[in-house]
């Protein structure tokens, strides 16, 4: 126990009083933090597995139509046809603030407008089945993109949920006990130094009084 | 201004060149493991990887993963779903609950 080292004094006495204070402001904020976090988080959470179901899915058929399309021509015509892309995709990150953490907030712009610069081949030599397997993909990078932001959010709001929650705990289970604790221990050496040096000034009162009257003699 | 960037075998990541992000096919899991960290150091902000390649870059990945930036996500490949991402969603509410109470059944 950390009391033992410590030594009663009334500065100690005041100085562990007002770590208490801080401690118990300090538990009380980060409690709050982390109830408002957990509560983001968990809408978040549930949103991710929606967006990562419907991704999964989504790039899982658009695989089979891939395969598809591979088997209606040959490798090398393909592999010319998807070889120079026509579109390019850049992303803008913004940093939004959720309780202290920072979340990042994608937003995409394409080189061009145009939606059907997916398509960067031309029709002659391809079979359709690859026009409607780019379409597919195309039509779930909104959802991939979705589903960055989200995943990427709920790994760090879940690191800093496990970090303030590890110092509610700590200020709970161990600063704020062991402040009461030295308190305690503080007052209780203090009134037994009062109590002493109280008995201590009637003896000395006792023996002066006895010196100046003799009251035993006269008994 | 990022890029985005799709790193797997060839078979399962060449549509994602048309829609005009960037594919970087790869083999072997220690090229994989060289190639993501010079795009996260080279200004891509989301990185989609498959499955298959990120069990064996789990040590890699991990690294990324209090950054902002890059976002690494999981996305399945040609051989299919392992479910590995859906694991890692379950993974961070077990991280900041303690318990998975979300998606346990």
């Amino acid at each position: 126990m950390a009391s033992t080292q410590i030594t009663p004094t009334r500065m100690e006495l005041t100085k562990t009083k007002k770590k208490l204070a801080t401690a118990r402001r300090g538990h009380k904020l980060l409690k709050d933090k982390r109830d408002e976090l957990m509560r983001q988080f968990l809408d978040m959470a549930r949103e991710n597995m929606e967006l990562r179901e419907k991704v999964e899915a989504g790039i899982l058929s658009a695989n089979k139509n891939f395969v598809i399309a591979k088997a209606g021509m040959d490798e090398a015509t393909l592999n010319t046809a998807l070889m120079a892309p026509k579109q390019e995709v850049s992303l803008n990150v913004d940093k939004r603030n959720v309780m202290s953490v920072n979340i990042p907030a994608f937003e995409t712009k394409t080189r061009t407008a145009d939606a059907n610069d997916i398509y960067s081949y031309g029709f002659a030599f391809t079979s359709s089945d690859l026009d409607g397997a780019v379409k597919s993909l195309a039509d779930i990078l909104p959802d991939m993109l979705k589903l960055a932001e989200r995943e990427k959010a709920c790994q760090l709001m879940a690191a800093e949920i496990e970090k303030t929650r590890r110092r509610v705990n700590a200020l709970e289970h161990v600063i704020i006990p062991e402040a009461q604790e030295t308190i305690k221990y503080i007052t209780m050496k203090l009134d037994e130094n009062e109590r002493s040096s109280q008995i201590r000034l009637m003896k000395v009162k006792d023996m002066m009084l006895e010196e100046a009257h003799h009251y035993s003699e006269r008994a | 201004m990022y890029k985005i960037a799709v790193i797997g075998d060839y078979d399962s990541i060449y549509g994602f060149a048309a829609l005009g992000l960037d594919t970087f096919p790869v083999t072997t899991h220690e090229e994989a493991g060289e190639r993501l960290h010079v795009l996260a150091a080279k200004g891509y902000g989301i990185i989609y990887i498959t499955e298959a390649l990120a069990a064996e870059l789990k040590h890699e990945i991990a690294r990324y993963q209090g950054q902002l930036l890059p976002a690494i996500i999981q996305i399945p490949g040609i051989s299919g779903n392992t479910g590995d991402g859906v694991r890692g969603v379950k993974k961070s509410v077990e991280q900041a609950v303690g318990s998975d109470i979300l998606f346990s059944n």
